[in-house]
């Protein structure tokens, strides 16, 4: 997988990881792949809902050691 | 016109958690990329306050207003468990630990995100506050102005 960008977000609260992603995917190009690190635990719900509205694609997420990693698709 | 949606929140309350709450919204609906419109009116006024003494000529009653209501969003009380202006103190620690943002910031914040802010200026008459006593980068306006962002809303929010 090819990443263009990689944002850390752990940490952060609620609305933050949103905001930051949103910033990020304005900086990338369409079919370009942004990588988010967060650590709020609403985060998955937040980016699979955000991606799903803005027409972006989350092409995969997982969990280590309480850090959510996202990887979606600019749409 | 855009095919942008769009989100209006109707800021009523001059309560710090319920103006955080709106503006916790109002922020991440620019995030979903819809025009943001906060119509401030009665004491959500004073979010918009700076929180300096700016010298303005008043009235009797503007001035006893204006000395009781809050200056400016930090200095806004809580909706529950104010306990006389400690609850805030209280809770703006606790956010600090979990790394929540404060009000100030969230208005900033939306300010970036070109977020517009607007001031009902029916209530800045009843509450006697003047333009230079508000933050700047605000739009002033009354009902219809707010109805006009509002009926084609997706999302609107009275707070």
């Amino acid at each position: 997988m090819n990443i263009t960008k990689v944002l850390d977000a752990k940490g952060l609260a609620c609305p933050m990881p949103i905001v930051k992603t949103k910033k990020a995917i304005n900086e990338i190009e369409s079919g370009q792949i942004l990588e988010i690190h967060a650590t709020d635990k609403g985060a998955k719900n937040d980016l699979t809902a955000w991606a799903n509205s803005g027409g972006h694609e989350l092409i995969k997420h997982e969990e280590e050691n309480d850090v959510f990693k996202f990887w979606i698709k600019k749409g | 016109m855009t095919d942008k949606k769009k989100t209006t929140i109707v800021l009523f309350s001059g309560d710090y958690d319920k103006a955080m709450a709106a503006y916790i919204i109002a922020n991440g609906a620019a995030a979903y990329d819809h025009e943001v419109t906060i119509f401030h009116t009665f004491w959500g006024l004073n979010a918009l306050r700076k929180d300096e003494n700016i010298p303005v000529e008043k009235g009797f009653m503007e001035k006893m207003f204006a000395k009781m209501m809050p200056r400016g969003a930090d200095k806004m009380g809580l909706s529950n468990m104010n306990f006389a202006g400690f609850g805030p103190k209280m809770i703006k620690d606790v956010m600090k630990k979990h790394n929540a943002i404060p009000l100030p910031q969230l208005i900033e914040m939306a300010q970036e995100q070109d977020v517009k802010l607007v001031a009902c200026t029916m209530t800045m008459d009843l509450l006697g506050l003047k333009q230079e006593e508000l933050i700047d980068n605000i739009e002033y306006a009354g009902v219809a102005a707010y109805l006009a962002d509002a009926e084609d809303g997706n999302v609107n929010l009275f707070i």
